[in-house]
């Protein structure tokens, strides 16, 4: 049957390092066609993922890069989808792939982002909830990921102390990780002692904005086995669903919920719903998982999404995380990278990069930080306004 | 009015005065509430169209929402958040934000009423809407809805 294979990974390396953010997308295009042993005059299809803080170059991000590595003909396609940005250009050159228009695909996105908060654009906007979350309430991005975080400790008991954990954990994961900003151990204690931003989170509790790039190689199984690439990493699943109506989950930028009085509360939340359509359409059960890499923007999320992927039972992912099993080397590793915990967030890359560090894993190839053994590995990732991605991987 | 009365930041989102509201639009068809409301001023424009997807209603009438509701969750502001924001003093004083669910089935971010703080509140707990002063701008006073911790005194009160 046919699929669709990830024939090569790459990435730039996250950090702030204050250059061109095409420069570091055409590095990890070149080392994703390297790995994959394609030359880039066989890519028939470019998609970038947009990035929206860099000017029109930004703007056209899939001909930023098709021009910066020589232009081959190659059709192109930008994606824009705030933080699932990267999964949806990936489901876009799958979708070609699958539907015959195209054999080899290579999928890019790259970032340069500035200090400190993310901010609305410029201008008086009184129609953007964007821009209106901080002008009448103060309301940031560390404000939402605080509230999903107190509501851990009120209705499961969560502490600080366990937030604190998973950047414990993801830290160590990372130290071995070339690609990751921040190299290094940090204790229960450091995370505490920093600043709290938005009671409950700390400094340490929330990632950092990174200037990085993430780039694959798709293509057709059928142009894999042509090609000699034996037992391929095979795409088996990209869910980019948008929430069900009423969205009862109050949801960055907004300022309310949907109101459930019409039809009721919806069966699953959002975050539920983007993990279970992965599943469903690989028809890969939560029980068959062996890595997932999350986006842990604050610690406490990184719990969140244990549970929205059905790894284990709502409210019980503090137990997961005390018992180690979320640690590499246990039952269900999570962000064995080192998450956004050691990345920092790269927006149109980061969905990219999650996609990259599962390749990694499932071939055996992540040196330092290897979960032994892994066949299936599960991404997960939610951005602003609708969007959400989960990309199901197996060898 | 006199360039130093008090005039809400934004328009036609809550009442005012002694027991203000918030203001929902109401589709006329299947009743769904939506908060912020809809702007009236754009009929037919995309925002009057009814977001129940078994719906396909394009009128909103302006309905008051309830006064009470319970905590879904809570937290601060400890750095003064980036613009737009504007902030009140020099220098900043860090403010609580809760997001309240109210018995229409709806949560709605707010500030948390001048002189409460997270220990103030609890996942579950009772607020009720208040309106106070947000900032000061070239027109007086702009004033925003803000949720304010029911505290036992004033419950007996009622």
């Amino acid at each position: 049957m046919s699929g669709v294979a990830i024939a090569g990974v790459g990435m730039h390396p996250w950090g702030k390092w204050g250059r061109n953010f095409t420069e570091y997308g055409v590095h990890a295009a070149r080392a994703a066609l390297a790995d994959a042993g394609i030359p880039w005059t066989d890519v028939d299809l470019v998609v970038g993922g947009e990035t929206v803080r860099n000017g029109y170059a930004g703007y056209v991000a899939g001909s930023t890069f098709a021009q910066a590595l020589g232009w081959n003909g190659a059709r192109i396609a930008t994606s824009y989808a705030a933080c699932a940005t990267g999964a949806q250009a990936i489901d876009t050159a799958r979708a070609r792939i699958l539907a015959g228009l195209c054999e080899v695909a290579l999928v890019v996105g790259a970032d340069t982002t500035p200090k400190g908060f993310l901010a609305p654009n410029a201008g008086e906007r009184w129609n953007d909830p964007d821009w209106l979350r901080f002008r009448l309430l103060g309301m940031t991005n560390p404000a939402y990921f605080a509230l999903y975080a107190r509501r851990r400790m009120d209705l499961y008991g969560a502490t600080s102390e366990d937030f604190a954990q998973v950047k414990v954990k993801n830290a160590r994961h990372g130290l071995a990780n070339p690609n990751a900003r921040y190299r290094k151990e940090v204790s229960v204690e450091d995370v505490l002692s920093s600043a709290v931003v938005s009671d409950p989170l700390h400094l340490l509790d929330i990632c950092a904005t990174s200037d990085g790039a993430a780039a694959v190689v798709l293509c057709s199984t059928e142009y894999a086995r042509k090609h000699g690439i034996a037992n391929p990493v095979r795409v088996a699943a990209v869910s980019t669903v948008t929430p069900t109506f009423p969205n009862t989950v109050i949801d960055m930028p907004l300022l309310a919920t949907d109101s459930s009085a019409a039809v009721g509360a919806p069966e699953r939340t959002f975050k539920e719903a983007i993990g279970q359509a992965a599943y469903e359409e690989a028809g890969i059960g939560p029980e068959d998982v062996d890595v997932a890499e999350v986006y842990d923007l604050s610690t406490a999320l990184e719990l969140d999404w244990i549970e929205d992927l059905q790894l284990c039972k709502r409210g019980e992912a503090e137990v997961l995380l005390r018992s180690g099993d979320t640690t590499i080397g246990g039952r269900i590793p999570v962000n064995p990278s080192g998450g956004l915990a050691c990345f920092g967030e790269a927006v149109p890359a980061q969905a990219i990069a999650q996609v990259c560090e599962l390749t990694w894993q499932l071939r055996g190839q992540a040196t330092g930080r290897q979960v032994e053994g892994a066949k299936v590995g599960i991404t997960a990732n939610q951005g602003l306004f609708g969007h959400g991605s989960s990309v199901l991987l197996a060898v | 009015m006199t360039t130093t009365s008090a005039t809400p930041v934004i328009e036609g989102w809550f009442t005012t005065g002694d027991e203000p509201r918030l203001l929902a639009s109401r589709c006329t068809a299947c009743s769904n509430l939506v908060f912020p409301p809809v702007p009236v001023a754009e009929e037919g424009a995309a925002g009057a169209f009814c977001r129940n997807p078994y719906c396909d209603g394009d009128q909103h009438e302006s309905v008051e929402l309830s006064r009470r509701g319970a905590v879904w969750s809570y937290t601060d502001a400890r750095y003064q958040p980036p613009a737009p924001y504007v902030p009140a003093t020099d220098p900043y004083v860090p403010f609580a934000l809760a997001a309240v669910e109210l018995p229409e089935g709806i949560v709605v971010l707010g500030q948390v009423a001048d002189g409460f703080g997270v220990d103030d509140l609890e996942v579950g707990g009772e607020v009720e809407l208040v309106v106070e002063v947000l900032h000061v701008d070239e027109t007086g006073e702009r004033t925003i809805y803000r949720w304010k911790p029911v505290t036992d005194t004033t419950e007996e009160a009622r």
